[in-house]
């Protein structure tokens, strides 16, 4: 579960079940996935339940997708 | 071929462990309206990332006429996928459409060729134009039967037995024979019932058909097991192939093999059956030569 | 009666002369439904007792009301084989001062029989008692309210403790014989309304696993065993009660019908999987430390050849005459498996204790073949790993693992390696395994452990395995 809404630079409020071994590794999935998206200034707030960082990265990109307005794909 | 919905991250991420033939993941009925954007990413990066070994990689798109289908094919296109499943196919030219689609990705790309294409066919009318469908693009390496909407349309219901599926069968099998390519049946649903099942996958198997959709790891023994050649099946076919080459060897024409005379269609049938065996890895290439 | 040794729990305690500093001791064969720990201390408690060292075989989550007891200075040591839910997070997060004393059920019954473990007043539950004080893990009256069972985990207390107190919910005629507890163990007899939750004892016969990646690992240790050269008339076994061990159960006893072999015996934890075989005639006893549901519970109750033994007699490492030692092959879960093929049971990826040992160490070092099935991942968290976060069962003890993605074989029985092999089965080296691990979920951060000890895990022989660590948050 991702939600995206505006901010100050990237900030990223992750809860995750495995936090203590992966939370680093999750939040720079994350951050990384916006700047590739052109998302500089967002404030993220993600609930994770142990996802792989692929599935990650589509619920990041799903929710930038769904919060611009801007498809990644064309018609 | 196993079916996985493209909205599950789990199942996607360990689908191949089961040792299905082909895994089918889809972006079109079991993924609703509001989820068909996200299921196209997770998707994407499922292909993308997940180290699937040598399990042929199948997406089901949303037709090319819903706000999804150019989409989904930029998506899985971009991502690699093997074979594109084409849903509810009713004629030649919407073959031909997807193909343009999938040729503007690839070029943008440069990875020109690689996608093909199976064609789900799903009503009276793709049955009525099966061998135009099976012929209408180099790329295609099969057709399949979705037998839900192919009943409704019949206006009739699914039955066990399957009578309302007759003609389909055997005209997609036919279709899929004449143009030289695959042909797959549809999926059972109930699970609790594995003696039907068993019962439909040996009919589909005698009618002719290559593989059969499943929907659950625990339907892929009854499918292997049904199509892989007994014992006694491949140490015949092995002695006419043997018997074949000999005779090919000496320069005779006719041969007989305990008796019984072997020509063509036999030969063929038992060259099937050593390439079924092969596939299913009970023997290995080197002992089928 | 004449000389009965009926009275309330606080006249029970007063009897037994505890006082400040002492050792008392439960079993936990109530499992999740268990009342008698909670109603004890409570019960202490309230009587002003403090510093007490509680020897528990096992504790669970509905243990959770200790956490106060400890914070109140009520209770100041543990010594048992597992622990779980908040009690756990809260030990692990540096609730006591001691360290937790983990052993395992043989080494727990090792420990009780050559003295290491002074028992001073042992609290044991049971589901009927007489006056005189010979108890059982079930009931033949009209009034039983609970059963559990075999009482093997409570027979060493009852044996060596000092004093001991038997707390019944059915209070049947003299004698109550056969009996699991002998009175002439016994001290005090205490009757209550319930001494568990019989809903949560034990639920029925635990299903058949539906699960595909079960049936999947099923189905490769089915075949590890039955191809692994021990699969012959009168072999034995003992699994565990995950969905794999079941499944495999049936996957076994469909190759014993087929070839006609027999086993002689099932140890260990006994579930109805196994009691539907011997009564089929496939295993020939029964050897029960722990009846896992009411059907392992009502046979062990009324078929002489379902035998109760206890920890000691089922898997003491220092009585060669333990069960253990007769064990062919035992099918074993892990927390964590590492190249080294060491297992760890009791501690999670993140650093929190979450499990037992049960008796997991005994039954790998004493079986001739012994197999840990555990899928590769579960989600985020690797199971096959470079290192175990904590040390429970020796590397040299564990001889075959399977997990989804192949089987590993330990280098020191290269014998069953090419037994396998030759049966058609994929066999990888374990660092492969460890690496495909990592290579699907990413490499994970070291954990924030911080510099108390809150847990000792104890070898079979008495002496220091591995120290678990707090976590710092």
């Amino acid at each position: 579960m991702v939600t995206i809404g505006p901010g100050e630079g990237l900030q990223v409020d992750l809860q995750s079940s495995v936090a203590a071994q992966f939370g680093r590794q999750i939040k720079a999935v994350i951050t990384e996935t916006l700047e590739g998206l052109g998302i500089n200034d967002a404030h993220v707030e993600a609930v994770d339940k142990g996802a792989l960082d692929c599935t990650i990265r589509a619920r990041v990109t799903a929710a930038a997708v769904r919060a611009t307005g801007k498809d990644v794909w064309k018609d | 071929m196993m079916f996985v919905p493209g909205n599950n991250p789990g199942m996607m991420a360990d689908a191949h462990i089961y040792g299905p033939d082909s895994i089918m993941l889809d972006l079109e009925d079991s993924v609703t309206m509001a989820e068909k954007d996200a299921a196209r990413l997770l998707v994407h990066n499922a292909l993308k990332t997940i180290d699937y070994g040598n399990t042929e990689m199948v997406v089901r798109i949303n037709p090319l006429n819903t706000p999804y289908g150019k989409k989904d094919v930029e998506a899985v296109v971009k991502a690699g996928v093997h074979v594109i499943r084409m849903p509810k196919t009713e004629t030649a030219d919407e073959v031909k459409e997807l193909e343009a689609e999938i040729l503007k990705v690839e070029q943008e790309i440069g990875r020109v060729g690689e996608t093909r294409i199976m064609a789900a066919i799903e009503s009276a009318l793709g049955i009525v134009n099966a061998y135009a469908i099976a012929t209408a693009s180099p790329r295609m390496m099969g057709i399949a039967l979705g037998a839900e909407d192919y009943s409704a349309n019949l206006k009739t219901n699914r039955t066990p037995g399957g009578a309302e599926l007759l003609l389909a069968r055997e005209q997609i099998v036919v279709a899929a024979r004449a143009a030289g390519i695959c042909c797959f049946d549809t999926v059972y649903s109930n699970l609790d019932d594995m003696e039907t099942f068993r019962k439909e996958v040996e009919l589909i198997k005698t009618l002719g058909f290559d593989g059969k959709s499943i929907i659950n790891p625990r339907q892929i023994e009854v499918v292997n097991s049904v199509f892989t050649p007994t014992e006694k099946e491949i140490t015949k076919a092995r002695a006419v192939v043997a018997a074949i080459k000999e005779a090919q060897a000496k320069g005779s024409g006719v041969i007989a093999v305990n008796g019984k005379m072997v020509d063509r269609p036999v030969v063929l049938r038992a060259e099937r059956t050593i390439a079924l065996a092969v596939a299913a890895g009970v023997i290995s290439e080197e002992e089928a030569l | 009666m004449r000389n009965s040794k009926l009275v309330t729990l606080e006249e029970a305690i007063r009897r037994s002369g505890l006082k400040d500093g002492m050792t008392i001791s439960f079993h936990h064969h109530f499992r999740g439904g268990d009342k008698v720990v909670n109603m004890v201390v409570d019960k202490l408690a309230q009587m002003g007792f403090k510093d007490l060292k509680l020897a528990a075989s096992s504790l669970s989550d509905v243990h959770a009301p200790l956490i106060d007891h400890i914070k109140n200075g009520v209770i100041t040591g543990i010594s048992t084989s597992g622990l779980r839910g908040a009690l756990a997070d809260a030990i692990s997060h540096g609730l006591m001062k001691e360290p937790v004393v983990f052993r395992s059920h043989g080494g727990r019954g090792s420990a009780i029989a050559n003295g290491e473990l002074k028992i001073d007043v042992a609290f044991l539950g049971a589901s009927s008692a007489d006056e005189l004080g010979n108890a059982c893990g079930y009931s033949r009256s009209e009034n039983a309210k609970s059963i559990c069972g075999s009482l093997g985990y409570a027979l060493p207390d009852a044996r060596y403790a000092q004093h001991v107190v038997v707390i019944t919910d059915d209070l049947v005629e003299y004698p109550n014989m056969p009996m699991s507890i002998s009175a002439a163990d016994v001290e005090s007899v205490v009757v209550v309304d319930s001494v568990g939750d019989s809903s949560k004892i034990a639920a029925g016969a635990i299903r058949d696993s539906k699960n595909p990646r079960d049936i999947l690992l099923a189905k490769q240790a089915a075949k590890v065993i039955i191809n692994s050269g021990l699969f012959v008339d009168g072999f034995s076994i003992q699994t565990g009660t995950g969905g794999a061990s079941l499944a495999a159960v049936k996957y076994i006893r469909e190759e014993m019908i087929s070839r006609g072999i027999k086993a002689s015996f099932a140890l260990g934890g006994i579930t109805a999987h196994m009691v539907k075989l011997h009564e089929e005639g496939l295993i020939g006893k029964l050897i029960d430390v722990q009846s896992f549901d009411k059907v392992a519970a009502e046979s062990i109750k009324n078929d002489p050849t379902h035998q109760e033994v206890s920890a000691v007699e089922y898997a003491s490492g220092q009585h060669l005459g333990s069960a253990t030692h007769a064990l062919d092959i035992v099918i074993l879960s892990a927390l964590e498996v590492d190249t080294q093929f060491n297992v760890n049971v009791l501690v999670g990826s993140d650093g929190i204790i979450r499990g037992a040992i049960g008796g997991h160490q005994d039954t790998a070092a004493d079986s001739a073949l012994s197999i840990i099935v555990c899928p590769l991942l579960r989600g985020r968290i690797p199971c096959v790993v470079p290192k175990v976060t904590t040390l429970i069962t020796p590397g040299k003890s564990v001889d075959v693992v399977v997990t989804e993605y192949g089987i590993a074989v330990n280098p020191g029985r290269p014998e069953i390696a090419e037994k396998l092999k030759a049966a058609g089965l994929k066999i990888v080296d374990i660092k492969e395994l460890a690496a495909k691990a990592s290579s699907i979920i990413g490499t994970p951060d070291p954990l924030p452990f911080g510099d108390k000890v809150v847990g000792v895990v104890m070898n079979r022989d008495g002496s220091v395995l591995d120290k678990i660590y707090n976590i710092v948050e």
